[in-house]
């Protein structure tokens, strides 16, 4: 109940008993969780949310305007299973939003050396597809599902390609992981009224004025951003939020 | 000869012989196939003389009339609102069948707004079609409180024999409960005493197939209760 | 005969199976059996939409088959439902629907989800035995439980539960079916391949004995959760 929820919120509670600025306790990543079939896998458990996310290596011909670098693809889809808020069908909004934020965040700290997922310049590169899926939606997909991306990404060694026939047989796994430079990480806080939480229920989701998804390098520095929810923000609360965001993703990067 | 298969209490599931035989008769969650009696949902069995019964684990909310239960406004017509009352139809709650007379072609969000909750009996179920009246005492629009999802195959002990764990848990924690029939639970009180109570109820959701559950529910009230003084302090 | 994996000729895969592992659904279940992982999650009794499908003297059973993309063994597939996973969503809704009584559920549907997290073969009987436990475990009244499994023919030597490598040779036969292990009737059969009417009967048999010990854990799974 969206009133019950803010009632609470006047007195700096919520509905499990965490403080405003408290994550769920039971974090866990867990790599190799579909290692025969994907390139590259890992589980995301926060509380009761679980995601999986797997990597598949694919060849094909490069962009033409960067002939020589590869190419990363990553995708959410909601599926109906793991909610039963989520309908069949077509990638909804929601998911697309979801994969293009969690996207942005490892595009943009350019921590995939896409020059290093070159075979021949100009005619094939290494496609990677990043994919991801609730198993259960308890909350907060967003850092969720950032987590399981880069987990996935880490766990990933490429697959055996022949040259000569152009194939990738994917029986035979190199020990060649991703070209990858380092973890960009995104945790989102939300506010509702004028509180800020973290690790969002379900519920507080749903009842949320404005959102704030922050990804971070290693060093701290931001490389994406994605403001949702209906709701405005001022400079003074997005410089709050951001610094929230930073101070968790530093534990959040630990469990990797 | 008839033989009986299971024990008292075993957890059985769908497909399940419980006894073979015709001195045995088939009751609820049961059914006789030729020469056998067998289960058909996942639950606890209970014997009782030649009566085989399956008591459901986990079951989804089936309607039936004279059911106290909690629904959540979620359409309105000229002349009703709709409830979801968490089962696949939704319910009707003509506006002849509330407390207050209500005058032809009002706004009937005036009286309740989408997304509330109201607390109301059923009077009739025809296929698919579920009725619902206030014209009773207690059953009124529920306030601002929590609200957790149990399983409707458990409500029958969290409200204990006569009402005693629930009267429990309410003196206890000093929280108004409702418990609606189909697995809807509405608590309002202090935020601290609401999520003792909450935690109680979610424990005998889970453990309710359990022995001493009473006893077990009791001594964590107690414990929660005077820990979260102690923590005032 | 020694099988590429060292197994017996009927000898079943290792399985683990495990159900209550999607919290939000209303009944949901894990089977493994070898590398393939199928996972099923049941929504419903609920109301049905778009309404028109809506049936006033019986419920929808609606299964939905789906690969995640990193599940193939190949290339990554496609998200869209391909020609493929429809199929398998309708024959799968079939294998179920004989164990469950949907005149109780008139104008609702039953929704399942079958996810496959990596595969190995078989993963239409694995999604079959998943969803079978998602079912019950949700409560839904059930005559049985259903345990499928695919037997085959290699050389004119009869497999159980085929794997990957023995599917991909081209002169396997491949036959899946699902069984009601009370009655011992089928509600799953396909074959694909070159068999006589003796092999038939003969591998239906052989799958029967299968499906028991699959129920065996399926059983075992489903009564766990309340152990404890």
């Amino acid at each position: 109940m969206k009133e019950h929820i803010k009632k609470l919120l006047d007195n700096d509670l919520r509905e499990d008993g965490r403080k405003l600025l408290e994550y769920r306790k039971n974090i866990k990543v867990e790599y190799g969780i579909s290692p025969k079939s994907a390139e590259g896998s890992a589980q995301v458990t926060i509380g009761d949310t679980v995601v999986v996310a797997g990597v598949k290596f694919g060849v094909g011909t490069p962009f033409p305007d960067t002939p020589d670098e590869g190419v990363m693809i990553v995708g959410a889809e909601l599926i109906p299973f793991s909610s039963p808020d989520f309908e069949s069908g077509p990638p909804s909004i929601v998911a697309i939003e979801l994969s293009r934020v969690v996207d942005r965040a490892i595009r943009e700290s350019g921590c995939l050396d896409t020059k290093k997922l070159c075979i021949k310049k100009g005619e094939v590169v290494w496609t990677v597809f990043v994919d991801m899926y609730p198993l259960n939606d308890d909350g907060n997909l967003f850092d969720a599902m950032s987590l399981a991306a880069i987990a996935a990404m880490k766990d990933a060694k490429f697959p055996d390609y022949d040259k000569k026939t152009g194939k990738v047989n994917y029986t035979k796994r190199t020990k060649t992981g991703l070209p990858l430079k380092g973890t960009p990480l995104e945790c989102t806080v939300i506010k509702i009224k004028d509180k800020l939480l973290l690790d969002p229920s379900v519920e507080e989701w749903k009842a949320l004025d404005a959102r704030l998804t922050v990804g971070f390098l290693d060093n701290g520095n931001i490389c994406a951003m994605q403001k949702g929810g209906e709701k405005s923000l001022s400079v003074k609360e997005i410089s709050k939020m951001v610094e929230i965001a930073g101070e968790q993703v530093k534990k959040l990067r630990k469990v990797l | 000869m008839s033989n009986l298969k299971v024990k008292e209490k075993d957890i059985v599931v769908p497909g399940e012989v419980l006894a073979n035989g015709m001195d045995f008769l088939p009751s609820q969650g049961t059914f006789r196939d030729g020469d056998d009696i067998v289960a058909n949902m996942i639950g606890l069995t209970f014997i009782d003389g030649r009566v085989l019964k399956v008591i459901p684990l986990n079951a989804k909310y089936i309607p039936r009339p004279g059911d106290m239960v909690i629904g959540k406004v979620t359409e309105m017509s000229f002349s009703s609102w709709f409830l979801d009352i968490g089962c696949a139809n939704r319910a009707m709650l003509s506006v002849r069948e509330t407390q207050e007379f209500i005058e032809s072609g009002v706004d009937l969000s005036r009286y309740y707004r989408f997304g509330d909750y109201i607390v109301a009996k059923i009077i009739k179920v025809t296929r698919g079609n579920i009725d619902l009246t206030m014209k009773e005492q207690g059953l009124r629009r529920l306030g601002v409180g929590k609200l957790i999802n149990i399983n409707t195959s458990k409500v029958p002990r969290i409200i204990g024999k006569q009402g005693s764990m629930i009267s429990m848990i309410k003196e206890k924690t000093n929280c108004r409960i409702v418990v609606g029939k189909n697995g809807l639970v509405w608590l309002q009180g202090e935020p601290a005493d609401e999520r003792v109570a909450a935690e109680a109820i979610t424990m005998i959701n889970e453990d309710a197939h359990k022995d001493g559950l009473t006893e077990r529910i009791e001594e964590f009230i107690n414990k929660k209760c005077k820990g979260g003084k102690d923590e005032k302090k | 005969m020694k099988r590429n994996d060292g197994r017996k000729v009927d000898e079943l895969r290792p399985m683990e199976a495990k159900t209550g592992v999607v919290k939000r659904a209303d009944g949901s279940a894990m089977f493994k059996i070898g590398d393939t992982i199928a996972m099923a999650s049941v929504y419903g009794p609920r109301e049905l939409h778009p309404k028109f499908l809506q049936n006033p003297e019986k419920g929808l059973l609606r299964c939905n088959y789906n690969m995640m993309t990193f599940s193939g063994s190949g290339d990554r597939v496609r998200p869209a439902p391909s020609r493929r996973s429809r199929e398998i969503s309708l024959v799968t809704q079939n294998a179920l629907l004989p164990v469950l009584n949907m005149e109780a559920y008139p104008n609702s549907v039953i929704d399942v989800f079958v996810e496959l997290v990596q595969t190995d073969a078989g993963t239409r009987c694995a999604g079959i035995c998943a969803a079978a436990m998602a079912l019950a475990d949700a409560g839904i009244p059930m005559t049985d439980i259903v345990s499928a499994v695919s037997v085959g023919y290699l050389k004119n030597t009869l497999l159980v539960d085929i794997n990957a490598v023995e599917d991909c040779d081209l002169h396997a036969t491949d036959i899946a079916v699902a069984c009601l292990p009370r009655s011992g009737e089928f509600s799953l059969l396909q074959i694909d391949g070159d068999v006589n009417q003796k092999q038939l009967v003969e591998a239906l048999e052989k799958a029967k004995g299968a499906c028991k010990k699959i129920y065996a854990v399926q059983q075992k799974a489903l009564k766990e959760k309340y152990k404890k």
